[in-house]
Parts: structure tokens; sequence; C-alpha cells
């Protein structure tokens, strides 16, 4: 098992070393101390987040462990470049599968799994985001197996969340521990903010004529992620609307203020394709703002990311991404996916199920780490029913290898013990790719789990990319 | 500004009012009980009154202070509100300043698990918390708000709110400060009197003021038409009025709650307090809290919220 502090001999390994001078310096029991008031200042600014379907307190704190992940300059330099490829690949796999779908035509990518995809939007066949856009923000998750190599987990195309995370997380250990940023050596996330800011106005509408009106669309505040909608907001200076707010009128889309209408160019949306459009997808939905589809398609408004988006990210489509990648950039993919059965291929369904006990089965469609299973964890009867399950309806399935993820130090019960982590860059998507160094931290905080999802007893961490 | 936006401050800033006043008429029916030959009753009866909250029927006094400081159900309790202000301000975090939110976010859940008992048994903390809560709001949002059209609506909505419960408390206490019941001029009513001063915090501006004794036409005078002390409808309504126009200029627009505001505030500057008594103090009262719903009204009309 990889550690991403200690190398196998027990030494610290380089990019750890000022945390590991920092630990000792301070000890464990003052740090404990200081995590409680870390704590305390997030539940007093009202960093919180809820998890759906659960009840319960709807504004929760999410942990916060004092001790940073840590990336040297040289490993950051792979990733990102990795990271970059593959957010263009997913994008041009996008404008393909919405227009000629010339990677289904060359026998690369199954039709089925594009068009009987869920996520798959027929309204948007032809439709022509500006910049050819359709992921702005690309979440993409990747973990360590061992030293040399990373791998990517799973790609975020339609609204990744947590990035707020990575900007207060980094807030609270600047205010708490300011002399270890002293030494200039660790890279400054605060860029995030005005770079998406850019992104959003590199993707004005056709019909737009001056500086874009951008806004943030929120479902509102009883949404998990309300809180990072109304920072991002605020942080780049942009009206955080609700659905009821936005209005469609001469094939255009308005916000009401108090002026009365003013016209809005790009909708930077947190609210699930479905919910959009009331007249164009879901027609027993109330929220959403009716005849808002049209205007996009119009070029009257842009919505980030496009609706339909989701259909890149799957975890089905994502055994493909390293094909993208050479079929539309011509490039080698620079960082690997995980083996992953789908199971709808029946040579690959008959390896899943006679492995169960030895595979992570995940849902095609599923997010947050509910409805997995992890076979070495799981018992007897919880393997068999999922093999019923998968057998009634193996396209929904893939499986993975169980993974021996790395562990990164957190602060525990007993000291400083070892944990599970992975890692969420946020790659922005306008006329250039950018990349902001660093990311979103999940740690699992139960001894020996494997699940690192917020909703599952992870937490969070700062993480540091170290300057050259 | 979005037009959700503005209703959100000028809602918040009513409640935040709204419960820093509640917390004052407890105050004062807390102590008026605590006087000899007082009905603990009917001071709590008056208190709730002018709260907005009738009592029905026979009440405990652990009851009604339950139901004025916690009670989830009671859209007026302090409880309430502050959760209520909270929410407003959580729907629109974006024009808050972090000072602000902070100010409202902090402790919020501190009334939800307190009963009746041990309400009535902490009260004067209870009530010095809730006092300190809207303190630090109204602190926060003026050394940190932007002096824009945001910060308009949201000291509107709390003027408005004061005027009402400045009002409201004349309304229910008007009795108290007609010349009849000025006969005996013995301790009653001199508690009764002074009840009302305190209920709005005024005891010692009333005497920096009016320097002598408490007079019925005294009293009315400083709560209806003085025009220094910041909880009198005179005062509430000339920064109504200043608040509307600086709004008019910044969107270039007058409109009906504008013409509204000018025509009170005319009115009360011309009226001498002698007149007031003699035209019917209550009938005055009675006009003015309907005079302040339909300002209410008029300013989300011309705001589109």
């Amino acid at each position: 098992m990889y550690d991403e502090m200690y190398g196998n001999d027990g030494s610290v390994r380089a990019p750890y070393a000022g945390v590991a001078q920092w630990i000792q310096g301070s000890g464990v029991d003052l740090l404990k101390l200081r995590q409680n008031e870390a704590e305390a200042i997030f539940r007093k600014i009202g960093i919180t987040f809820a998890v759906y379907g659960e009840g319960g307190d709807p504004e929760r704190l999410i942990p916060f462990d004092l001790i940073p992940r840590v990336f040297g300059a040289s490993e950051w330099r792979r990733l990102s470049r990795g990271i970059k490829q593959r957010s263009r690949a997913l994008n041009a796999f996008l404008h393909d599968v919405y227009h000629r779908g010339e990677i289904l035509r060359a026998g690369i990518v199954p039709e089925e799994l594009v068009y009987r995809n869920e996520a798959f939007l027929p309204e948007m066949i032809g439709v022509d985001p500006p910049g050819k856009i359709y992921s702005h923000i690309v979440g993409v998750d990747i973990v360590r197996t061992d030293g040399a190599s990373f791998h990517v987990l799973e790609d975020n195309c339609r609204t990744p969340s947590g990035v707020s995370y990575m900007l207060e997380n980094r807030e609270i250990m600047m205010r708490m521990f300011p002399q270890l940023f002293s030494a200039g050596v660790i890279e400054p996330v605060d860029g995030y903010p005005v770079m998406l800011k850019k992104t959003l106005e590199e993707c004005a509408p056709l019909k737009c004529e001056s500086d874009p009106t951008i806004v943030l669309l929120t479902p509102g505040s009883l949404n998990s992620a309300y809180y990072e909608h109304s920072f991002l907001a605020d942080l780049m200076g942009i009206e955080l609307v609700e659905p009821q707010d936005l209005f469609v009128e001469n094939g255009l889309c308005w916000m009401r203020t108090t002026r009365g209408p003013q016209r809005v160019d790009v909708i930077y949306r947190r609210i699930d394709d479905a919910f959009i459009d009331p007249l164009a997808f879901k027609a027993d939905s109330l929220l959403g703002v009716p005849g808002i589809f049209d205007v996009y398609r119009s070029g009257g408004v842009t919505l980030c990311s496009a609706p339909g988006a989701g259909v890149a990210d799957d975890k089905a489509i994502y055994a493909f991404v390293p094909e993208m990648i050479r079929f539309y950039l011509g490039e080698k993919p620079l960082l690997d996916n995980i083996k992953t059965w789908r199971c709808s291929a029946p040579d690959d369904l008959a390896h899943v199920l006679a492995n169960l006990k030895d595979l992570v089965i995940k849902r095609v469609h599923g997010s947050g780490g509910y409805g997995m299973l992890i076979g070495p964890h799981a018992t007897k009867k919880e393997i068999e029913a999922f093999r019923a399950k998968i057998t009634a309806n193996p396209a929904e399935f893939i499986a993975q290898p169980t993974l021996d993820l790395s562990t990164a130090p957190i602060l525990g019960g007993g000291g400083v013990e070892k944990r599970h982590v992975d890692f969420r860059p946020y790659c922005l998507v306008g006329k250039e790719v950018r990349l902001t160094p660093g990311g979103l931290t999940r740690v699992a905080l139960k001894k020996g789990s494997l699940v690192v999802n917020s909703s599952q007893g992870g937490g969070v961490k700062d993480t540091w990319i170290l300057a050259d | 500004m979005l037009s959700r936006t503005a209703q959100n401050l000028f809602w918040m800033g009513r409640y935040m009012e709204r419960a820093d006043a509640t917390a004052r008429l407890i105050e004062m029916g807390h102590r008026m009980t605590m006087l000899p030959g007082s009905n603990e009753m009917d001071e709590w009866r008056s208190v709730a009154s002018a709260c907005g909250s009738a009592l029905d029927g026979e009440q405990t006094a652990s009851a009604v202070i339950y139901r004025l400081l916690i009670d989830a159900q009671n859209q007026s309790s302090i409880r309430s509100s502050l959760v209520q202000a909270r929410a407003n301000g959580r729907a629109i975090r974006t024009a808050l300043t972090q000072d602000m939110w902070e100010a409202l976010n902090d402790g919020w859940r501190q009334l939800g698990d307190v009963d009746a008992e041990t309400a009535r048994r902490n009260l004067p903390a209870l009530l010095e918390w809730a006092k300190n809560r809207t303190a630090a709001f109204r602190g926060a949002s003026e050394i940190s708000l932007l002096r824009n059209d945001g910060y308009c609506f949201l000291n509107v909505g709390g003027l408005i709110e004061r005027a009402d419960m400045t009002l409201r408390l004349l309304d229910v206490k008007y009795y108290v400060l007609l010349p009849e019941t000025d006969v005996v001029g013995g301790g009653r009513d001199y508690h009764q009197w002074t009840s009302v001063l305190r209920a709005t915090s005024a005891l010692r501006a009333y005497h920096h003021v009016y320097k002598g004794d408490y007079s019925p036409w005294g009293i009315a005078d400083f709560l209806i038409l003085n025009p220094i002390f910041p909880r009198s409808v005179s005062y509430c309504y000339r920064e109504i009025r200043r608040y509307l126009d600086d709004l008019a200029e910044v969107y270039g627009e007058r409109h009906a709650c504008q013409e509204i505001s000018v025509e009170m505030m005319a009115r009360l500057s011309e009226t001498q307090i002698d007149d007031l008594f003699q035209a019917g103090l209550h009938e005055f009262i009675a006009d003015a809290i309907l005079t302040t719903q339909r300002l209410a009204a008029e300013i989300s009309r011309a705001y589109h919220f």
C-alpha cells in the first residue's frame, strides 16, 4: 500500500518534509485543539452540506482534517497535463455525439451506450454551443494506487461540486497557520473564481453584443450545495438566481430586478438537466424556466454546462475515454483509467459474475458512493443480492478491481493515523483550458474504508501543490 | 438588484426588528408583574396583543412567555423571527457581508431546545441574548454593507416594523394615557406610564427630553411626535422617507410609496400633541397602523416583489 507521506522504509517523502516538521513541532495534542477551532470557524461561516434522502439536519458540517495533502511540483506537472487532455477529449466527444457521431461510426464506442443513455438528450442534436464547449467545468476524480501511477476513477462533466472546499480549506489553513505559507512554496488557489468567470465570459451567446451578464442558477437554499453556489456567485460578483427569478420573453432570457427585467446572457447552472425547462424536458417539474431551452438553442443565452453533457461522464462511457483521447486528439493518454468491465458485454459479464468477491460493482448512473458493492468487504448475502441485480439488468452495472488506494495522514483518535484519499481537481474549459493548481482531497475517515464521499462519512483536506 | 433579493432584505430587516422589539416588550411585561398589586395575566395579555398574538382563554405566564419567545408555531415569536431572518439571509447570501451573515448565523439554533420552564427561569438572560443578536446584526450591517439600494431595502423594512411595533404598543396601552386615568395620580398609573416607556427602552431618554414628571401627554408626544427618539413614529417615518427618496433617486422614478411617506411625515411634523388628544388618540393610532401597512404593500409593488 502506498502512503502519501511515508515511504516503505518509514522515511518522509520529499514533498511532505514541511508537513512532517510541522506535525512534530506542534505536537498532536495541540493540533487536535486547533482542529476543533477550525470546526467552529466552519460552523460560524456556515459552510455546510446536506445529504439527500437521509432526512435529519439539512445543514451539516463536512469534517475537515488539518493535515494537508501534498503534491510535488513534478507530480503536478504530470497530472495537470493529463487532466487538461482528458477535459479536451470529453468536450470533443460531446460535440461529436450531438453531431456526426464519428466515433460511433468508427465503431470505437458502441452506439447503444450513447443513444440509449438516459443522459443523452436528442433535443441537443445539431445544437452548436458557443466555442463547441459542453462541459465548462470538468471534475476528474483521481486516485493513486502505487508510487508511479495515478488513475482516473471517474469524470464529472455536469456540475461537479466541492470547489468551495478547495478554497475555504485553504482559507482556514492560512488563517490558522500563517507560518506554513510564509515561505511561499505552496501554489495559491484563490485565482479560481477569476478563471471561472473568464471561462464563462468566453462562452457568451451569439446574440450577446456587449459584456455578457452572467448569473449562477441555483435550485435554492435547500440544495445540498447551496453554500457553494452563493460562495462562488459572491466571489465572481454575479447574481445568484433561482428559477423563479428568470423568465423568457421575445426569444431572450431575463431576470426580475427592482428596476424591471434585465437581460441574462450566460447561466452557470447548478441545477440538473431535467429541471432546467419544464417545456423541453420534465413537464411535471415545478422548477425550471419555461422556454429557456429554445432561447439556448437559438443563441439567446448560454447554459454552462450544456444540457446533455452528462452523456460523457457515466461509468460505462468512462471506459472509452482513453480511446477518445487517441481518436480526437491523436495523443497518447497521459492518465490511465482503472480497468473496467462493462456488464452489458457478455464476456465482461461472465468475468464479473465469477469474481464478485474481488471486485467493486458500481451503477452506471450512480453517484455519491451509493448502491455500490465492495466485494472484499461484503457479506455472502450482499454479494448474492448483487448477483441477482446484475443478472436482471447487466447494462446498469460496471465492475472494477478493488483498488489499493493510497493513504494519507489524518489526525485521529490515536494521533496521526493513515486513511485512504482521492483527489478532485477542477478543470475549466473556455477558449483556453485552465487548471488551478489544487483541488479537493477527500478522505475516508472510517478506518479501512474506501468510500470517500461526504455522504458516507468522508472528510476533506487542504491540498497543496508545491512550487518548483 | 433581483426583486427577490430586495424582498429578502426588506423582510430580514423586519424580522430582526421584530425579534428586538418583542424582547423589549417581554422585558416590560416581566417587570410589570413584579410590581405590587399588578394583575400578572393582564400584563401578559397586553404584551401578547402588542406582539400581534392575542391570547385566547386562560393562560399561564409560562405559556405566554413560551409563546412569545420560543414557540415555532407562532410566526411572531422571537425564535421564529430569528429563524426567518436567517432564512431570508441564507437565500441571498451574496447580498450580505460576511459580518452580517455571521451575526445571523451565530447561535441561531440556541432557542431550539429551550422548554417553557427554562425560558421562564432564564428569562432575563435569554432576552439579553436575543437583543444582543439583533444588535450585532445591526452593527454588522452598519459597518460593512455597501450604501446601495440593498441597504435602503434592509433599513426601510426595519423602520416599518419599528414604527408598527411602537404603534401597536400604543394601541394596546392607549387607555393608560387617556386623561381619565390621570385623576388618581397614584402609584399604579405612574407604573403604567413608565411601563410604556420601558417597553420602548425610553425611560431615561424621556427624562433627558422632558426633564420633569411623567404625563400621558409627554409620553404620547415622546413616542409619536418626538423627532429625535429613535423608536418614535415620527423618527421612523422621517428615516423611511429618506431611504425611499434615496431609492427614487437611484432608480430615477417615484412611486406611490414615496408619496405616502411624504404625506405621513408632513402630517406628523405639523401635528401638536394636544391636537392628537383632541381629535382622538386611538383614531390616530388606528389610522397610522393602516397607513404603515399600505406603505409596505406599495413598496413591494413598486419594486416588483
